[in-house]
């Protein structure tokens, strides 16, 4: 019979070798892209797990500028992400609002054409995308992808600002009405600033997904000038001899440095954003 | 002309709203006129003038492309083109959008038509007409929903509706390399010949079977795996003899901070072969190393715990949320009672936190149904499946999709999956919706 003093320590000692298992699991991913980017070697081949730190060698951050294009992609990606996060998060919160505050023939088709709608990814009408896109001349070009994102995640959008503006009484719209608000006055001074969690998730969301896209941009962006991270960062390590691999790791800790700082930052947004969308869905 | 009306109108005063309608069939903005409204009336008959002269030519040709696809094919002597010939895709295109074109001009007539008969209806109950201004501004206050609508729905009908139902339309023709590639060859229609090659060849029907069941095994296993993960980890942390939980906890949310293109791209070198780290790791230990990426199962399996490592903390972070809404009193009369931790688990936190989680589960089978990303960033697909067209062991059906599409030219079966998959999704979205509360909430 074990004590109970006893019971707890082993309670103590599981319950610890649990967590500390874990936190090696969740680091050591982590821990081995940012040793490969300081790694003396090039290839995976080379790379070892615990170099010296009197053998790393920074200088793999200066091939990704000196060799790569990586500026450009990077450039690229963010003015990618950034109109992405502007155009979508607008038009998703307009007509989240129209959908959610204001009755109107065709409102609840319109809904469920939506919510279908979302679920289809991008990428089922790739061959219509991309002819459309050639016959305007938009093929290979910021703007042709940049509008192809923000159509996929528009639907979205919507649907989440819609949720969130149902939580809104209506009486808030009526008295700024008796006041004599017209309906643009009551939407910016009144309700949008009340939504300002939302948007946050919506934008962050939309900027995230944008900076995130591979498939898409493997799509429409074809020469290596127009590319994005993901796209330029896939090509580094895509072959079977990884000899870019360090080349890589660095790449991928500058793009991930600034993420990560972004994602703690809105992280209540973002928990709250997800379980009230997919609840309200 | 417009004086003459009005007396004739006069003597049979019941009957305004079938005359102005009537009128606006003939022509837009006839029946306006008619109701005095003759700014609006003037607007909508300019608007049907500004259709019939430039629009007309365009949709009839537009509509004969879609239907012939083209009747000229390209005509090349000594390899230099002498006609060019039509391009039968771009003709469905151009005639696929004059179509929608059509239909948005249809739904305008309508329109004009309803509104004569409507404020013909209110002359006859003799209630005062709104004039021009008026009429424009009761446009904006009621139309307001609508114009904030028109930017996401434009969006939409372009990029999203117009490319479904284009795919489903390539799916009923032959448009595939290398005998069907326009503008060097036309194409045609051929009705259902690709859903009965993808379900009585043995070959496409084998690969469709294999990669369809993939899929599933994916998306279901994928999700519960997660789920659960998450839960278990949860339930660790919410323990009493843990310390500093929000500490642990913000390091076990990293794996969802890091960008996820990113960790893909670094659990595939981790697999690798020959020199993976975790094959390394084996190897130190006395073990074989693994074929992680060339082995159909083990590429499997890679799969799957890297899905976990990226997916668990979203789900451990939600339950954390959900466990501490569970009241302490629950589990210190549990324990009163005797219950050991297991039956507590099983009987108290198992039901509460499952309420919250099944329908985000819902959410997690659909997007990893369709997560190619995921899959062409880690294993392209592969291994190579040598009784497979087109597909590797770990492809799921929208990347088998994704490479007829884009390295192998198989525009028109890839099409007709891609409308296997549509059904399917939309069968389990209307499922999924007709149960939903925002949906039955809403008049």
């Amino acid at each position: 019979m074990i004590s109970p003093k006893g019971k707890r320590a082993i309670n103590f000692f599981i319950v610890y070798s649990i967590l500390v298992a874990l936190v090696i699991i969740c680091l050591f991913p982590v821990y081995f892209i940012f040793i490969g980017s300081v790694n003396p070697g090039s290839s995976l081949h080379s790379s070892q797990i615990f170099p010296s730190p009197a053998d790393w060698n920074w200088g793999h951050y200066k091939a990704l500028f000196a060799e790569h294009d990586y500026l450009t992609w990077y450039k690229n990606t963010m003015f990618i992400a950034i109109s992405n996060m502007l155009i979508s998060t607008t038009f998703g919160v307009f007509s989240g609002y129209a959908f959610s505050k204001f009755r109107f023939a065709g409102k609840k088709q319109g809904l469920m054409a939506i919510i279908i709608l979302q679920m289809f990814p991008t990428i089922m009408g790739m061959i219509a995308i991309y002819t459309l896109l050639g016959a305007f001349g938009l093929l290979d070009t910021h703007l042709g992808y940049i509008l192809v994102l923000a159509a996929g995640s528009v639907a979205f959008n919507t649907w989440i600002v819609k949720g969130f503006f149902d939580g809104i009484p209506n009486s808030l719209m009526e008295a700024a009405r008796i006041d004599g608000a017209s309906n643009t006055d009551i939407f910016v001074k009144v309700m949008l600033p009340l939504a300002t969690p939302i948007i946050a998730f919506v934008a962050f969301n939309s900027f995230i997904g944008a900076s995130m896209d591979f498939i898409m941009a493997e799509v429409i962006l074809r020469s290596s000038s127009n590319w994005t991270l993901a796209q330029g960062l896939f090509t580094l390590v895509s072959g079977q001899a990884n000899n870019n691999f360090t080349v890589f790791a660095a790449g991928a800790v500058l793009i991930s440095v600034p993420l990560m700082v972004l994602f703690f930052v809105f992280q209540r947004f973002i928990v709250e954003g997800l379980t009230a969308g997919a609840e309200k869905g | 002309m417009s004086t003459n009306l009005e007396s004739q109108a006069s003597h049979k005063d019941k009957s305004h709203s079938k005359i102005a309608a009537l009128l606006s069939v003939l022509f837009m903005g006839l029946g306006q006129i008619y109701n005095k409204q003759y700014w609006k009336g003037i607007s909508w008959a300019l608007f049907e003038l500004i259709i019939l002269i430039f629009f007309i030519k365009p949709i009839m040709s537009g509509l004969h492309g879609l239907i012939t696809l083209g009747e000229t094919p390209q005509v090349r002597q000594r390899g230099r083109i002498v006609d060019p010939g039509d391009h039968s895709i771009l003709l469905m295109a151009e005639g696929l959008m004059l179509l929608i074109v059509l239909i948005a001009i249809v739904g305008l007539y309508y329109l004009s038509v309803r509104d004569a008969y409507l404020v013909g209806k209110m002359r006859e109950q003799g209630q005062r007409i709104m004039n021009f201004k008026e009429s424009v501004r009761n446009i904006w206050d009621n139309g307001y929903a609508y114009i904030l609508i028109t930017p996401t729905a434009i969006c939409m009908i372009l990029l999203t509706v117009f490319p479904l139902v284009f795919t489903a339309l390539i799916a009923f023709t032959n448009f595939s390399s290398p005998n069907y590639l326009p503008p060097r060859a036309l194409v045609d229609w051929v009705g259902i010949e690709q859903f009965v090659r993808l379900f009585t060849m043995e070959s496409w029907r084998g690969t469709f079977l294999g990669v369809f069941s993939w899929t599933v095994i994916w998306a279901i296993s994928s999700t519960l795996i997660v789920v659960f993960a998450g839960l278990f980890v949860a339930v660790v942390l919410s323990q009493k003899v843990v310390k500093y939980t929000k500490f642990w906890r913000n390091i076990y949310i990293i794996p969802w901070a890091v960008p996820g293109f990113v960790s893909i791209l670094i659990f595939r070198n981790m697999y690798n072969g020959q020199f993976g780290v975790i094959n390394d790791m084996l190897r130190s230990v006395g073990l074989n190393p693994i074929p992680w990426l060339s082995d159909p199962t083990w590429a499997k399996v890679a799969v799957l715990m890297t899905n976990l490592w990226l997916g668990f903390p979203f789900w451990m972070a939600l339950f954390t949320a959900v466990l501490t809404t569970i009241s302490k009193e629950l589990y210190e009369a549990a324990e009163v009672d005797g219950a050991t931790i297991v039956q507590q688990f099983r009987n108290i936190t198992f039901p509460i936190v499952m309420v919250a989680a099944v329908p985000l589960m819902v959410f997690t089978f659909a997007f990893n149904f369709n997560q190619l990303t995921f899959i062409y960033l880690m294993t392209e697909g592969g291994p190579m499946n040598a009784n497979y067209n087109y597909a590797g062991h770990t492809d799921i059906l929208l990347s088998w999709i994704f490479k007829m599409t884009l390295d192998n030219g198989q525009y028109a079966i890839a099409s007709a999956v891609a409308l296997v998959v549509f059904l399917l999704i939309a069968g389990f979205a209307y499922f999924n919706l007709r149960n939903t509360k925002s949906m039955k909430g809403e008049a």
